[in-house]
């Protein structure tokens, strides 16, 4: 599955793909902040709904966008994460930085 | 009683990204038979991702190389082998404190070897400069509930 983009009203929904590890996140990092950049939105929201696997690279990926999201002056958001989502963010420390919203789709449809 | 499984494999891959992904389809495949619960299994797999893309990202630096993987079941344990011939650790002790990389450019967090730990039940790391290095897990697959409840069930029965 490839990573898909909702923008609405400076809205920004970023749904992840199923499996986030080295190689996936190689391949949609330079996407994802090209639609970053192009929209220019005061939220950005990543959708963890169809993660089935994800390791530490998932964090770093995370951490990165955190900054340059917040560099260009928006904040960002992490939502539906699965439990093993979870476990490994919260390893990290990074929800103490980051909030975790239940996030529905229709918002930007 | 369950019949007790003994089993070994080995795999030997290139040190490409792609593989990342393969060892952990593996891994779970061949654990499958101790009849792990699925977050024992996420755990094994998400261990084995961090032990094999650190071969490819650290050991080699995505030039090309092997990386092996050997496991094996007794009992209700598997340990697993995750090996490169790659350039090494130097500091060990200080590779494993949580948020420590030396690729911080790359997006990496720190956090892998922390990750191996906190999900297998021991980690042994060896390596030497210039030779490689080299990554033991172990963890043991809990019984399942049921499995007590006939025992106890038998126990009973044969009173
Ligand atoms: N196989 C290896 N060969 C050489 N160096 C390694 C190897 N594995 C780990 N290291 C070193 O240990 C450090 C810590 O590894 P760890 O997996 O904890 O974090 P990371 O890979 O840098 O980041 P993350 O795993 O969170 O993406 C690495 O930055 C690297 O310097
Ligand atoms: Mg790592």
């Amino acid at each position: 599955m490839q990573t898909k983009f909702y923008e609405k009203d400076k809205l920004l929904l970023v749904k992840m793909t199923e499996e986030i590890d080295d190689n996936s996140v190689q391949k949609i990092r330079r996407r994802v902040d090209y639609e970053i950049e192009r929209h220019m939105p005061k939220r950005v929201v990543f959708d963890f709904n169809s993660v089935t696997f994800m390791d530490s690279a998932g964090i770093g990926f995370i951490i990165g966008r955190y900054k340059f999201v917040t560099m260009l002056g928006g904040k960002l958001e992490l939502a539906n994460l699965t439990q093993s989502v979870r476990k490994i963010f919260e390893m990290s420390g990074i929800l103490k930085l980051i909030p975790v919203t239940d996030f529905s789709e229709t918002l930007v449809s | 009683m369950k019949e007790q499984v003994e089993n070994e494999m080995k795999v030997e891959f290139l040190s490409k990204s792609a593989n990342e992904a393969f060892a952990r389809i593996t891994i779970a495949a061949f654990a499958s038979q101790l009849d792990p619960t699925i977050e024992e299994l996420a755990d094994i797999k998400t261990a084995v991702s961090e032990a094999v893309t650190n071969c490819i990202i650290h050991g080699y630096e995505n030039r090309i190389g092997i990386v092996k993987m050997e496991a094996s079941l007794k009992e209700n344990e598997i340990l697993i082998e995750i090996s490169d011939h790659g350039k090494g650790i130097e500091n060990i002790e200080m590779a494993k404190e949580p948020l420590y990389t030396t690729k911080p450019n790359l997006e990496r967090s720190g956090m892998g070897f922390t990750i191996m730990e906190s999900f297998m039940d021991s980690v042994n790391v060896e390596s030497v400069v210039g030779l490689g290095t080299k990554i033991t897990m172990r963890k043991e697959i809990k019984k399942p509930e049921e499995e007590k409840e006939s025992d106890s069930f038998q126990f009973i029965t044969n009173e």
